[in-house]
């Protein structure tokens, strides 16, 4: 285990926590307000998984996620008002409104996708790694992805691949218990989906995704081990989604009580113990809350004042 | 007569042909509990129970080999894949196994499935959730695709679907299960048969699906204008009705046709090829076909809504085909 990094860089996690909660309830507000279009699939609660995970990262390391990576995306170093204005479908946004809600990238920061078709990226994520590797950039490749996806074809062709090539991958399934309305333990018979890294002799864990301590600490020996030739990893981070799948799904299919149990181990509030327990004020936390509540609200307010993009624009990035 | 939507026209199908015959199964991605993505299998778990209607994993590949060894065994499996865009996850299923079986076996093999998938731009879902891919299926002799605009078609269409001895691919759109129609009873439509929406006399204007309801709502406009447009409705673009389409077009001497994907490829593209080898004698105009952009499907609406052939943009065609 490497332990945790100084107090300071905790905090920046707090902060980073604070803007991914905050940044989802405006996306939310924009969904009633109509001001998404398609879908959109939040991730309140699994904020520590995004967080812990990308903190871990070295510059140089890629990450690519799912349409449920809006988190993932931010805490990798997309800025937020860019964000947003994508989500909007506005000019500045990240990818100049052709991508939307599901399809957020950054490449200037190492975000290389969220990708919408189940599995897609994980043998992307091989080629991230294998490049990284033969250009000498002494790059991880993060990717992230759901418990409903280890079902699929592409995530066992790809993890046999970057197991036989020692690929610097570090596969981090975030297990929210569901894949659409479907509990994960009716469509797959085993209860810990970190054991399918035994059929590819691959490095393992099953940890608590809410702890962002945790997260971090997993993430950086997968990554240590990945970029010194150790080969890939596959980290089950279990947590939870606080809203349904997407857009209007009301979750009537979760038990009683589960949310409820689930909002009492709350990332954002797991955290804020840690921190208190190590002798940081209050005042100081509450601080960072707030400071995050008014960085969102500005950037949310910015990317609302940019215009939509031209129609011109639809026609070009087909080829290069 | 009643009023249903065409969501309705589809759930009814499989319920009746449930009901009909025990040998009809429905699977996929929350199909059962949840009554589908789109709502379209809702109540059929619990009336037909989780033999006949099964939830399945996220694994596109095993869903259509499913359907296709149970549909060998005798059964007539109606496999759904969601947004008709994951079919490219299960291409080797749909594209290889599905429409070769029984011609590779020397007709030993007989596989009567059903898949079903939703098309569809327009709604904000962006690249990789908004194509219409019948065009990807059409080079694939064995599969008979269908793509219903309209309640009563829904119905019709995927009873016969199911009814069929062949592989049958159900493309629905996700932009017209809430469009409704009055209906009287509800029947089977044969595969291979397209439907005389419109009657006129200048042009005539072949359309499908959301495209359909588009171009009607042009002819309506253009009628104001002194132009009467013919609007016909394939159905099936494989088999593709050319015979009707050729029959209207002797009388009209015009053709334009609209279709929501890219046009390179296409039912569109290979329906004016047909008609002119097959008539060049007839035209007054030059046929023309009007397609969704050669680009993938942009998010934003300023850019999605130039994408998409518009009601506008049909009526400028269609004076463009008829002033010629
Ligand atoms: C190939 C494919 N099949 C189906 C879908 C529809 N779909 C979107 S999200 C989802 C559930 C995914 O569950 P999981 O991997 O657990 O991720 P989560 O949404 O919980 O983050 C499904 C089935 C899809 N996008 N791609
Ligand atoms: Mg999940």
């Amino acid at each position: 285990m490497s332990g945790l990094p100084e107090v300071e860089e905790q905090l920046d996690w707090l902060r980073s926590m604070h803007l991914i909660r905050g940044f989802e309830d405006e996306v939310n507000a924009f969904f009633a307000k109509g001001l998404v279009r398609g879908s959109t699939h939040l991730c309140q609660g699994q904020e520590a998984v995004s967080v812990g995970a990308c903190r871990a990262l070295a510059e140089q390391d890629t990450m690519t996620c799912t349409y449920r990576g809006h988190g993932a995306v931010l805490a990798k170093g997309a800025p937020l008002d860019r964000t947003f204005a994508e989500i909007l479908g506005r000019a500045g946004g990240l990818c100049g409104g052709k991508g939307g809600s599901m399809h957020l990238t950054d490449t200037s920061v190492g975000a290389f996708g969220s990708f919408a078709v189940i599995g897609a990226h994980l043998p992307i994520a091989n080629g991230l790694a294998l490049g990284g590797r033969l250009l000498g950039r002494d790059s991880v490749s993060l990717c992230f992805f759901g418990d409903g996806t280890a079902n699929i074809g592409a995530f066992h062709e790809a993890l046999n691949l970057a197991a036989i090539w020692k690929l610097p991958v570090v596969f981090v399934c975030e297990n929210n218990l569901y894949g659409e309305y479907t509990a994960i333990a009716k469509t797959t018979p085993i209860d810990a989906l970190a054991d399918r890294a035994d059929s590819y002799g691959m490095a393992k864990a099953r940890i608590d995704g809410n702890d962002v301590g945790v997260v971090y600490d997993t993430v950086t020996d997968a990554a240590d081990r990945a970029r010194s030739g150790g080969g890939p990893s596959l980290i089950e981070a279990m947590t939870y989604r606080h809203k349904g799948h997407s857009r209007s799904d009301p979750a009537a299919y979760r038990p009683d009580g589960e949310l409820e149990s689930w909002l009492e181990w709350d990332p954002i509030l797991l955290h804020e113990r840690a921190l208190g327990e190590q002798g940081v004020a209050e005042a100081t936390l509450g601080e960072i809350g707030t400071a995050a509540a008014a960085a969102v609200a500005t950037a949310r307010d910015r990317a609302l004042s940019w215009p939509e993009p031209d129609a011109a624009t639809r026609l070009e990035d087909v080829y290069a | 007569m009643s009023e249903i939507t065409y969501r309705e026209g589809l759930r009814r199908a499989l319920h009746d042909a449930m009901a009909e015959d025990q040998t009809v199964i429905v699977l996929g991605e929350d199909v059962a509990a949840a009554g589908g993505a789109f709502k379209v299998t809702d109540g059929l778990l619990e009336r037909f129970g989780e033999d006949r209607v099964l939830d399945t994993p996220i694994s596109e590949q095993a869903i259509i080999g499913a359907a296709i060894g149970a549909a060998a065994q005798g059964l007539r499996p109606v496999a759904e894949v969601m947004f008709a865009d994951f079919a490219a996850t299960c291409f080797d299923g749909i594209a290889n196994q599905l429409p070769k079986y029984r011609y590779m076996t020397g007709g030993q093999v007989s596989v009567p499935a059903v898949v079903r998938m939703a098309n569809g731009a327009g709604g904000g879902y962006a690249a990789q959730h908004s194509q219409s891919v019948e065009n990807w299926f059409l080079n694939v002799p064995g599969l008979k695709v269908a793509t219903p605009a309209r309640p009563a078609d829904a119905y019709g269409l995927l009873r016969a679907a199911i009814d069929d001895p062949d592989p049958v691919l159900v493309f629905e759109h996700k932009g017209l299960y809430n469009a409704k129609e009055e209906v009287g009873e509800l029947r089977r439509v044969e595969l291979g048969k397209a439907a005389v929406v419109r009657s006129g006399t200048d042009l005539t204007v072949v359309a499908s699906q959301q495209m359909l309801h588009r171009a009607l709502e042009a002819a309506a406009g253009l009628a104001a204008e002194g132009i009467e447009a013919t609007v016909i409705d394939p159905r099936t673009v494989a088999p593709l009705d050319v015979a009707t389409v050729l029959g209207s077009v002797e009388a009209t001497n015009r053709l334009l046709v609209v279709q929501e994907s890219p046009a390179a490829g296409s039912w569109g593209a290979t329906l004016v090829a047909e008609v002119s080898e097959q008539a060049f004698e007839l035209f007054d105009a030059p046929p023309r076909l009007l397609s969704g952009e050669a680009t993938p499907i942009p998010y934003a609406a300023s850019l999605e809504s130039h994408w998409l052939p518009s009601v506008e943009r049909i009526a400028d065609a269609v004076r463009a085909v008829v002033e010629f």
